[in-house]
């Protein structure tokens, strides 16, 4: 029974939240716009200006080079997370529920892992001293144990590994309320199992399937540290590069233009996997 | 059967692949001296010893979970009369205030780190701690606000109605009738945000990197100047507290549904 | 002063109108069912009465004081609803203490108040249970009881009973009359269930489609159907559609029939219930009021027996006890006995 608001205490309840989330997340985001049109002045900081210089640094090879690579890397790292998590998600919502709890709790617990703590695990993994040559030289497959990071390889692994939870969890709701009978439908026409999910639960789902890549793709273009960890300075991403403009080159302005171009890739990504999300629920 | 076997294989994988760097950071943090070997060599648990004694790492420890503490109290204090709002009245521009609470998490976090850099250098706090407590409560809102607008909606329409025929206001329904009921998701919302919040680090950095240290500061930070064992006990430290906080929420609350999976067996 | 009214209450969701115009008095004291299939408005009238829908146009009054603007918290009416709405987090005295406890009622007398309510409804020493582990019959008994902590102007009741197996059911139903019987107080049940309103109520409302068609006692409902809806809806009916012929005598196919209070010219329709039809094995003869059919099917339930007969190209459904069975079987003649007082003429529905 929803009514509408009347009492100025009602919207006392809202404005709370409002004013918070206005004051501490909608002025940074404009303050942040502002500053990526200020000039960086060399030795100090930066001073309020209104220059399009930050965003014609886009325009160089460098950065078309750094974008292409972002874009590149996260594109594959959602291919691949999705590849994995499609068929897990769909095994895992099959299982008992309390079976599906324990791996909820561990998925969950890899997922709020911090980036540091995941790229210091896969380097450590992948050190010639405790990492994985090891194992592969007692058993005879090599002769001398080696360092597999820093390499493009250790930089997929660690945010496939970075992502594959996360994909998990977004491919849950869907595949969970999946209506079992449209597979059992097939089995009883005759299909196996594998066709069956091939044939009707991956075309069911196609939908949820491309936003599902596109909120993952999102996902792993935010990611900031792995590649600086895991990576040389030739797979450093977008992300990276403004952590780094901001912090180590106290360049401010063009920290900030570049966010405001990731912010913009981002949200046209996300309006369209909501549209896509949007057209399964209706359809 | 051999899709049987296929598919055990298959998991089987995905909980190595999981497990195995936890593992591995597991195994270094029992290594006897200070060299970063697997297996470990000898046994100790001297480097979890040292996350309370020595005074740098028991400090960042203090600051995390103080920041954590924090933050997930405020991300619940801003998302529960945002959730109440919306559950209801029926206000459709109360809509953008619901998308402005999802976007932080939606959003790069590099973005939203940025954010509040250029914030509290322009508002001229840059650096004071309590900075970072904000950062993290506004960064971390998503969750409470997602766990809690669930909560409302399970609510059973008719237990508010049968309230109101024996004389309960508003007021005293918020409090005699709808607070018991979601509270265990008041309690879940904050234990997400707590344990992300331990785990941050990219808005932590921004906001108090050069005053505060955190946990994943301090990790961070060692990392670039070489390996300490300290470091893997401090992970292992992190994953054990995820395990428990979620292994708490799934014990006492309904994890499937929580994150977004219909009930086959309701019973009303 | 003259309990609940309803004057010219009209609600609309939308463009749809669930309550069309009703003017309706509810008297003090009487025990009342709001009786209609499902979707007819009756569930509407009964929230509108507790204040949890508001009237698009209208008044409700009750003892002469207009309450329609009132808010539901401030009606002090006591209402047990379809699921019950049992506090889960309570247990079943908190849930019964409820209304005393946010009121500021002191420990003592909330126990005292649990203790006569439990008693009320014969599920003594249970107020430490928690609600979950109840019975569908006790958690009932525990909703009735915490509507009536308050001891309310009015009781209300949305398909209170629906959720409880056939035969509780019938217990619970003669349980709430005498209890309602006990306390005097004005109560009103929703229900889809005839049997149910038959049993319990003092006055039947009969709706459908946001009209209320008729408003009487049980009895008279049965007997003297307004309109060939009600008629339809509760017990069964032989409905004949016929032309009056003369003074009393209305032509049907087949024959003619007898029946009183008849327009004096027109088209009219009869109910005749299938219990006061007279069967005798064919002999011939046919006079007013009688006419030929013959048995399609026979269907012997032990107590009572039915019979689908054809008469004249209409179905026609009679009820015999065992020991008036005519002596015949599937595709005889029989004579078909309509009894003038068993013809009731109907109204337009």
């Amino acid at each position: 029974m929803k009514i509408k608001p009347g009492k100025f205490s009602d919207y006392a309840a809202i404005g709370f939240p409002a004013g918070m989330l206005t004051v501490f997340f909608v002025i940074p985001f404009g303050i942040m716009i502002a500053m990526s049109f200020f000039q960086r002045v060399q030795g100090a900081f930066y001073e309020p200006a209104f220059v399009f210089e930050n965003y014609a640094r886009f325009l160089s090879t460098f950065f078309a080079g750094i974008l292409g690579f972002s874009v590149g890397l996260a594109a594959l790292v959602a291919v691949v997370s999705v590849l994995l998590a499609f068929p897990f998600t769909y095994i895992l919502t099959r299982m008992a529920r309390q079976t599906q709890v324990v791996w909820l709790v561990f998925l969950l617990s890899v997922l709020s892992l911090s980036e540091v703590l995941i790229g210091f695990g896969w380097s450590t993994l992948l050190s010639r001293t405790a990492g994985i040559t090891n194992l592969l030289v007692s058993l005879g497959i090599m002769d001398k144990p080696m360092s597999l990071s820093p390499s493009f390889g250790a930089v997929m692994t660690g945010m496939v590994y970075q992502t594959f939870p996360y994909t998990v969890l977004v491919l849950y709701p869907a595949l969970s309320r999946l209506d079992p009978s449209l597979v059992e439908a097939a089995r009883t026409l005759g299909s196996g199992p594998a066709r069956s999910f091939l044939n009707v639960v991956v075309p069911a789902l196609r939908n949820s399937i491309v936003s599902t890549l596109i909120m993952v793709f999102v996902f792993a273009l935010g990611c900031y540290l792995l590649p600086q960890l895991l990576g040389k300075p030739s797979h450093w991403t977008l992300s990276v590069l403004i952590t780094d403009q901001a912090i180590y080159q106290s360049n401010m302005p063009f920290a900030a233009a570049m966010a405001v171009f990731l912010v913009l890739v981002s949200l046209s990504l996300v309006a369209i996997s909501l549209l896509y999300g949007k057209k399964e629920n209706a359809g | 059967m051999i899709n049987r076997f296929v598919l055990r294989l298959f998991l089987a994988a995905m909980a190595l692949f999981l497990s195995a760097p936890l593992v591995v950071v597991a195994g270094v943090s029992f290594n006897e001296k200070k060299s970063l070997s697997f297996p470990p060599e000898g046994f100790s648990l001297d480097w979890y010893a040292q996350i309370f004694t020595e005074d740098s790492w028991r400090q960042a420890l203090f600051n995390s979970l103080g920041v954590a503490i924090g933050a997930s109290s405020l991300s619940v204090i801003i998302a529960f009369p945002l959730a109440w709002f919306l559950w209801r009245f029926h206000a459709p521009w109360a809509r953008i205030v619901q998308v402005l609470g999802l976007a932080p998490f939606i959003l790069p976090p590099v973005i939203t780190a940025l954010g509040f850099l250029s914030f509290w250098t322009t508002a001229g706090a840059y650096g004071q701690p309590w900075t970072v407590v904000i950062s993290h409560g506004i960064f971390f809102v998503t969750l409470p606000l997602v766990t809690l607008t669930l909560g409302f909606e399970a609510v059973d329409d008719s237990l508010v109605e049968a309230a109101a025929t024996m004389g309960a206001d508003d007021r005293t329904i918020l409090r005699t009738i709808i607070l018991p009921l979601i509270l265990p998701y008041i309690i879940s919302g904050m234990a997400f945000a707590f344990v992300l919040s331990l785990n941050e680090y990219i808005v932590a950095y921004m906001a108090v990197g050069f005053t505060v240290e955190t946990l994943p500061i301090k990790i961070f930070n060692s990392l670039r100047y070489g390996y300490t064992p300290t470091m893997a006990s401090v992970t292992v430290l992190f994953v054990a507290v995820a395990i428990v906080v979620f292994g708490l929420i799934a014990r006492f609350g309904d994890l499937p549904r929580l994150l977004g999976a219909w009930r086959h067996d309701e019973d009303s | 002063m003259s309990g609940l009214v309803f004057d010219s209450i009209v609600k609309k969701f939308g463009d749809f109108t669930a309550v069309h115009e009703t003017s309706l008095t509810i008297p003090q004291g009487k025990f009342v069912c709001l009786l209609g299939p499902s979707g007819c408005g009756k569930t509407t009238l009964l929230r509108m009465i507790a204040g949890l829908e508001d009237p698009t146009t209208g008044r409700i009054l009750l003892e002469g004081n207009d309450v329609t603007r009132i808010p539901t918290h401030q009606r002090d009416f006591g209402m047990v609803f379809q699921n019950l709405a049992l506090f889960p987090h309570l247990s079943v005295g908190e849930n019964i203490a409820y209304p005393l406890r946010i009121r500021g009622g002191s420990k003592a007398d909330c126990f005292k108040a649990v203790k006569r309510l439990l008693d009320l409804v014969q599920l003594p020493d249970m107020a430490d249970r928690p609600v979950a582990r109840l019975s569908g019959g006790q958690k009932q008994r525990v909703a009735i009881a915490r509507a009536l902590a308050l001891e309310p102007k009015l009781f209300l009741l949305d398909e209170p009973l629906s959720a409880l197996d056939a035969k509780l059911r019938e217990s619970m139903q003669i349980e709430l009359k005498q209890l309602q019987q006990k306390l005097g107080i004005t109560t009103i049940v929703v229900t889809h269930d005839q049997r149910e309103a038959m049993t319990m109520a003092d006055l039947v409302v009969v709706m459908s489609q946001g009209k209320v068609h008729q408003v009487a006692p049980p009895v008279e409902i049965y007997r003297k159907p307004k309109d060939a809806f009600v008629a339809d809806f509760i017990g069964s009916t032989n409905l004949i559609s016929g032309r009056v012929s003369a003074a009393g005598k209305i032509a049907v196919a087949g024959g003619t029939l007898l029946a009183d209070d008849l327009p004096k010219s027109g088209d009219v329709t009869l109910s005749v219930r299938p219990e006061n039809i007279r069967l005798t094995k064919e002999n011939g003869e046919n006079s007013l009021g009688t006419l030929t059919g013959d048995v399609s099917y026979i269907r012997d339930l032990g107590a009572s027996i039915e019979f689908y007969l054809n008469v004249a190209g209409q179905q026609i459904t009679a009820i015999t006890t065992p020991s008036d069975r005519p002596d015949v079987v599937a595709g005889d003649s029989v004579s078909v006995a309509f009894p003038k007082d068993a013809c009731v003429v109907l109204g337009d529905a």
